[in-house]
């Protein structure tokens, strides 16, 4: 057996329903980097650990432990935790981290539930100091920003997708099987994933550059494709306020706020978005904000940065006009 | 089939909310403290099935300072059978571990066939005490769910994960988390309100569920340093006089943006 790295920092790779590894992983990779030696652990369906450890060595990874078992498209959240749980045992960790998506956080949850071990959630930045592992968190959307850390032990962290830009320097891929007893916990079986295809060429909404939103101002489905227009034009991703979800506009993923997505872009379009509470707590950190509404009176032009005061159907296709003309 | 339905009661998310600079709690005296909607939202759900079933037992169960009470009666108003609130000053700072311990072990007292939980709350957003409470309790956990259909005997539902749509299924016992895509909650009216002052209401202290808030043997989560940031502040906002689309232009130019 070979020899682990005495600050070995523990990244659980996720895949998606395609096999391909997420896109999380640069960031957890690069995160670890940062406090530590990182190791990848792959937990896939049989015959596809080594392209998630090749793809993960790329990024970063000092080496990757590697589990195959047909439970993992099968079963939830359980056959991951038993992997998780082997690794741990195996490399001694300083810290374990996870995406904070949704099935990150089932993952986190129970492995701490089941280990005892410590748990900081949706982290934007890891750390190190004397003492250890610190994350940091920013809450209330972005109004405060917290550390924390583990009194003992290692600290699980889940950390918000698309908030570290950083990237690690590649690696030789080393590959280490690993064998995982099942815990025979209850789960939930899973009876069908369906996999979204990718119909756009757009930016992911997450740890996008720039992110274009539009709210119920947009009027109805149709209208709302002028937003998509000018993300067009900008190169943006789709974003939306809560309102415009609910009445259908667009699905829930592009949804920013509170309850849904946080974004901290260099730009952010606001777009007859009124600049509720919700809605600004997963938007106010962005660089630069620019809002179009015509309610002089609207709560986003309190933290806009250029604000509009006028008709989104009168300004947008003008401003999409101005930004061709430049182009060419 | 008993439901127990956890809620939580946050500062109303419609005002400023604040953190405690010394403590790094949140400032209860500084907004109004509502039921989270997100607990609202799974409450409903456990309602709709009691309609349709009227074999169904639902409790609302919540963690929460003493003073939560009124928050908590709600759900009884809005027609939950039974409230649980474990309320003990030594679970003030409790951490989610501790958080996870306390409401399994509550859960367990009760007895349970379907814990139902909000998939996020609004002051937290922790989102992990579903799965937490799932391995404690020994049962399997059916998280994130955007539809959900309860029988006798087995949960199912649709999650909408990263790249893809899932369909579960979980024997129970379980726990669901739910998601603000299923129907808003219904409001408590008058009957439900007078009705509710008859229900029973439990409070907890821990040591009544054997947990010891200041156990050290176990690690915990601590929070070694809080900032506030300062406030955003406005810019500059004109009124579109026919080149409102313009200036935009020239504002993203300006600052390097596109
Ligand atoms: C627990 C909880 C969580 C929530 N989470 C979120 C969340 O994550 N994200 C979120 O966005 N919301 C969230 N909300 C909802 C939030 O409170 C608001 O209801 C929502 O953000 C409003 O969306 P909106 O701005 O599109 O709609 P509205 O508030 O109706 O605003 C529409 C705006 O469009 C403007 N307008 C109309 N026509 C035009 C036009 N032709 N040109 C220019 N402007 C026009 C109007 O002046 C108005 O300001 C949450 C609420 C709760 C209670
Ligand atoms: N103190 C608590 N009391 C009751 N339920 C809770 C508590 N904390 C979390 N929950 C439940 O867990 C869900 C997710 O909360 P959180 O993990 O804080 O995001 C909430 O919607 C509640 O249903």
């Amino acid at each position: 057996m070979t020899d682990h790295p005495a600050d070995a920092i523990l990244v659980l790779l996720e895949a998606t329903p395609t096999g391909e590894l997420a896109t999380s992983a640069a960031g957890l990779l690069a995160a670890a980097a940062g406090i530590g030696t990182p190791v990848a652990l792959a937990v896939a369906a049989p015959g596809e650990a080594q392209s998630l450890a090749e793809q993960a060595a790329a990024l970063g990874a000092e080496r990757v432990l590697a589990v195959e078992a047909t439970s993992t498209q099968s079963e939830l959240t359980v056959p991951h935790v038993d992997a998780l749980a082997a690794a741990v045992k195996l490399i001694a960790p300083d810290a374990v981290l996870i995406s904070n998506s949704i099935e990150g956080r089932d993952i986190a949850g129970r492995f701490a539930a089941r280990t005892g071990a410590p748990i900081a959630v949706d982290a934007v930045g890891v750390s190190r100091d004397d003492e250890g592992v610190l994350a940091h968190h920013s809450v209330y959307g972005g109004a405060y920003n917290i550390v924390s850390a583990a009194t003992f032990g290692p600290l699980v962290v889940t950390v918000r997708q698309g908030a570290i830009d950083a990237r690690a320097e590649s690696r030789p891929v080393v590959t280490e099987s690993l064998e995982v007893p099942a815990s025979g916990a209850a789960s939930a079986a899973i009876e069908s994933v369906e996999p979204v295809t990718e119909t756009s060429s757009r930016p992911e909404l997450r740890g996008a550059k720039r992110v274009v939103s539009g709210g119920r101002g947009l009027g109805s489905a149709e209208k709302f494709a002028l937003v998509e227009e000018l993300a067009d034009a900008l190169g943006a991703a789709v974003g939306a306020s809560r309102a415009a979800v609910d009445a259908g506009y667009i699905p829930a993923n592009h949804q920013v706020g509170q309850t849904g997505v946080s974004v901290s872009p260099q730009l952010y379009v606001a777009l007859g978005i009124s600049g509720a509470i919700q809605h600004k707590a997963g938007m106010q950190t962005a660089k630069n904000i620019v809002a179009v509404n015509k309610d002089p009176d609207a709560p986003i032009f309190e933290v806009a940065d250029f604000g509009v005061v006028g008709d989104v159907f009168t300004v947008v296709p003008q401003l999409i006009s101005a930004l061709a003309e430049r182009k060419r | 089939m008993k439901i127990i339905v956890l809620v939580k009661e946050v500062p109303d998310t419609y005002g400023e909310r604040k953190l405690d600079l010394e403590t790094g709690l949140a400032d209860r005296a500084a907004s109004e403290a509502v039921l989270d909607e997100i607990g609202e939202r799974a409450l409903e759900v456990a309602l709709v099935h009691a309609d349709a079933h009227a074999d169904t037992e639902v409790v609302v169960m919540s963690m929460a300072p003493e003073t939560a009470a009124t928050t908590i009666r709600k759900g009884l108003a809005m027609g939950a059978g039974s409230a649980v609130h474990i309320a003990d000053p030594g679970l003030a700072a409790a951490d989610l571990g501790l958080t996870a311990r306390t409401l399994a072990a509550a859960i367990r007292r009760t007895g349970f066939d379907l814990v139902i939980t909000g998939n996020l709350s609004t002051d937290g957003s922790g989102g992990v005490i579903p799965a937490m409470l799932a391995e404690l309790l020994e049962v399997p956990n059916a998280t994130a769910l955007t539809s959900v259909e309860i029988t006798d005997d087995a949960v199912s539902g649709t999650r909408t994960v990263d790249g893809g749509a899932m369909r579960v299924r979980a024997p129970l016992p379980a726990v669901i988390s739910i998601t603000e895509a299923l129907p808003d909650a219904r409001f408590p009216n008058f009957k439900g309100i007078m009705a509710a002052k008859k229900k029973p209401f439990e409070t907890l202290s821990a040591a009544d569920l054997g947990i010891e808030p200041e156990d050290l043997s176990a690690a915990w989560s601590i929070m070694t340093a809080i900032a506030e940031k300062p406030p955003r502040t406005a810019g500059t906002k004109i009124t579109d006089e026919g080149d409102g689309g313009t200036k935009i232009a020239e504002f993203l130019i300006e600052n390097r943006l596109v």
